[in-house]
């Protein structure tokens, strides 16, 4: 179990490692480099950027050194918890993200916990009650929804919203409390805001996951354990949801690797459609318009977050699983 | 004799799938009697773990008990047609595990690898017994240990994939006595194990039927354990019952061709060395392209043509409890092997 968790951790570190090599590449590969973007933006601006300027500030990123040096430079500042200015706003990065990463997170969280305490139930009546008919209409449902995109939905509920309940389901503050600071009342407010995203972004994910919890039991199902665990005098219910509900839920658990990520980055269209102050918006518009730090460091975020969703879904794994806990598997 | 405490009468069990009907059990009647073993034995496929499935009322759709009687016992003293009773309601539950417990064919995947073996145990006790947690888990290591499990009380927090073959099987034996039923199903208890641990297994079986005067129905396709176990024998074939009688008529006078050819492809030891094993010839027919007249007509070395391949065999008394379904000891004019 230790081995287990030891080897994991040090999986973890390596591939976070990995990520800041290639969101370096990432950040690279654009023709020019930081300052040639900052002085053509300038430019366009009509604000003049000197050569003197331009070589100071070569020289303050290291942009003259070589490669290898350019990337121990920028490591160093990421491990102390600096991202470097952001060009278009002219703030450090971490400022220019501040809330709004905390806004994803619950965002991403609260829609985490809807696609379960969705995917799971209809999963597994779905599973039970195989070819019925509430089988059959959350089967085409959950199709029409993989088929559906999100974006799509999102445009839908607002303008449902819109004209026919006459609210506006956009963002996640009412316009009096956008640049507020925070205080009970602003809460309240977010509280208010947050359900119409939060199931939107959770629709996204329903579907497959129900997809996956069904096929999964239809297999549990057949198992001679469910049969004999019958045998022994348990009612169908408790037959089901002990044992092989208990097995599907396995792969089910290894899915969160991927949704805490997926709710950020497959969101991007979501949250520019319903205005969402998340980083998604941030990390399109910063690719567009070139702010590569604050675009790479957006990057390296949603790398870590993968990393930490799969330890997260490793270690659900060995605390559902005995075998693995054991050492049987890995 | 005592009073059989389980009576089959005329059991049907048809599953009903989209191509068409599968008469998996299909007409089949036995009794049975406490402390006396009942072995059903025939090739895989005719029936006889559907006919244990039908006595739980666990048989999963889309099959179903069409027909026929399931006349029980129970510990009160009671006579209940299992057979009536709602498939899911307290009577047959309590009936499950109960009065009547099922051992499977393969320890390895009839038990959970989620939870300990004790959780499993202790869950099946307190199912049938009103016990407190504490008593239950002492009853669980008692059980473990009857089962001839060595050290039962650091056992009972193994998982199931912690354990060796036979002492899964152990547990199994132990899980499905757990509720103290008078009737113990074991189908091919033995199948998955090696010969050493299957002998260690048969023994203690008949062992706690000795102790605890059960019922017990031994499901296989194994002639050799059925030689050894079994006091009474129905031999099926393609869902229909073709033979059944005592152990000793069935082994030193079988009359059905199926049960001669059966017994004709166990291998002896005092056999010719180097002569090849008899072996019966062709296949069991495709459920759904099932031969009219007597099911086993056309791998039969003795059918009759013209009567055979037409006409269902009605089942004939051979002797005393001896019976069989085959035309050949119904016509006058057939030539009855000796």
């Amino acid at each position: 179990m230790l081995a287990y968790l030891i080897r994991r951790l040090a999986l973890a570190a390596v591939t976070t490692w990995a990520i800041t090599v290639v969101t370096f590449i990432i950040l690279q590969l654009p023709p020019g480099d930081f300052v040639d973007a900052y002085v053509a933006q300038a430019s366009a601006l009509g604000t003049a950027i000197s050569a003197a300027e331009a070589t100071a500030l070569r020289h303050a990123y290291g942009l003259d050194q070589s490669l290898w040096v350019q990337y121990f430079k920028w490591l160093n500042l990421v491990v102390h918890g600096q991202f470097g200015q952001s060009f278009e706003y002219g703030r450090p990065v971490t400022e220019v993200i501040g809330d709004r990463l905390w806004l994803t997170i619950l965002l991403s969280i609260g829609a985490i916990i809807v696609t379960w305490g969705l995917a799971l139930p209809i999963g597994i009546y779905s599973a039970v009650r195989q070819y019925s008919w509430g089988d059959t209409i959350f089967t085409f449902l959950g199709f029409v929804g993989l088929a559906v995109p999100n974006f799509l939905l999102a445009l839908i509920v607002m303008y449902v919203g819109l004209r026919l309940l006459n609210m506006n389901v956009g963002g996640l503050f009412s316009a009096d409390y956008q640049l507020a600071a925070w205080s009970w009342a602003k809460l309240w407010d977010l509280c208010k805001h947050l359900p119409v995203p939060i199931l939107i972004l959770a629709l996204a994910g329903t579907a497959q996951l129900v997809r996956i919890m069904r096929a999964n039991l239809l297999d549990e199902l057949r198992r001679p354990y469910v049969v004999t665990a019958r045998a022994r005098g348990l009612s169908e219910r408790r037959v089901i949801l002990k044992y092989p509900v208990r097995a599907a839920l396995n792969p089910f658990a290894s899915t969160i690797g991927y949704l805490l990520p997926y709710t950020v980055s497959g969101s991007v269209i979501i949250s520019v459609v319903l205005s969402l102050p998340t980083v998604g918006p941030l990390l399109l518009h910063s690719l567009l318009s070139q702010d590569m730090l604050l675009g790479s460091t957006i990057i390296l975020m949603l790398g870590v977050l993968t990393v930490l969703g799969t330890l997260l879904s490793d270690l659900l794994l060995m605390w559902i699983d005995p075998r693995i806990r054991l050492g049987q598997l890995r | 004799m005592a009073d059989p405490i389980l009576q089959v009468r005329d059991l049907h069990t048809h599953f009903f799938a989209d191509e068409g009907v599968v008469r998996a059990v299909d007409g089949v009647s036995f009794d049975l009697f406490p402390g006396r073993t009942l072995g059903i034995v025939g090739e895989s496929g005719c029936g006889k773990s559907v006919t244990a499935r039908s006595i739980l009322r666990i048989v999963e759709r889309p099959g179903r008990i069409v027909s026929g009687e399931i006349l029980l016992r129970r510990q009160t003293g009671a006579v209940v047609d299992v057979a009536r009773l709602p498939v899911d309601g307290p009577e047959v539950r309590a009936i499950r595990g109960g009065d009547i417990g099922l051992v499977f064919q393969e320890p390895m995947s009839a038990l959970s690898a989620f939870h300990t073996i004790g959780n499993q145990l202790i869950e099946a006790v307190r199912l049938h017994a009103r016990l407190n947690r504490k008593r239950a888990r002492e009853r669980a290591i008692e059980l473990l240990a009857m089962a001839g499990i060595p050290r039962p009380a650091d056992r009972i927090d193994a998982y199931s994939f912690e354990l060796s073959g036979g002492l899964r099987q152990r547990v199994m034996i132990a899980l499905a006595l757990a509720g103290e039923p008078r009737v113990l199903i074991a189908d091919e208890p033995t199948t998955a194990l090696d010969v050493t641990t299957q002998a260690q297994i048969l023994t203690l079986m008949r062992r706690l039927q000795q102790q605890r005067d059960l019922a017990v129905i031994l499901i296989t396709h194994d002639m050799g354990v059925i030689a050894e176990m079994a006091d009474d024998v129905v031999v099926m074939y393609l869902g229909k019952e073709v033979e059944k009688g005592p152990v000793d008529a069935i082994f030193h006078a079988p009359r059905h061709p199926y049960t001669r050819s059966l017994l004709r492809s166990i291998p002896s030891v005092l056999a010719r060395p180097r002569s090849r094993l008899a072996t019966l010839s062709g296949s069991i027919p495709h459920p759904f392209a099932r031969p009219g007249g007597c099911p086993f007509h056309p791998r039969c070395p003795d059918k009759l043509t013209g009567l055979c391949d037409t006409t269902v065999p009605a089942e004939v008394v051979i002797g005393e409890d001896h019976a069989t379904a085959c035309h050949l000891y119904t016509t006058q004019d057939a030539k009855v092997p000796a």
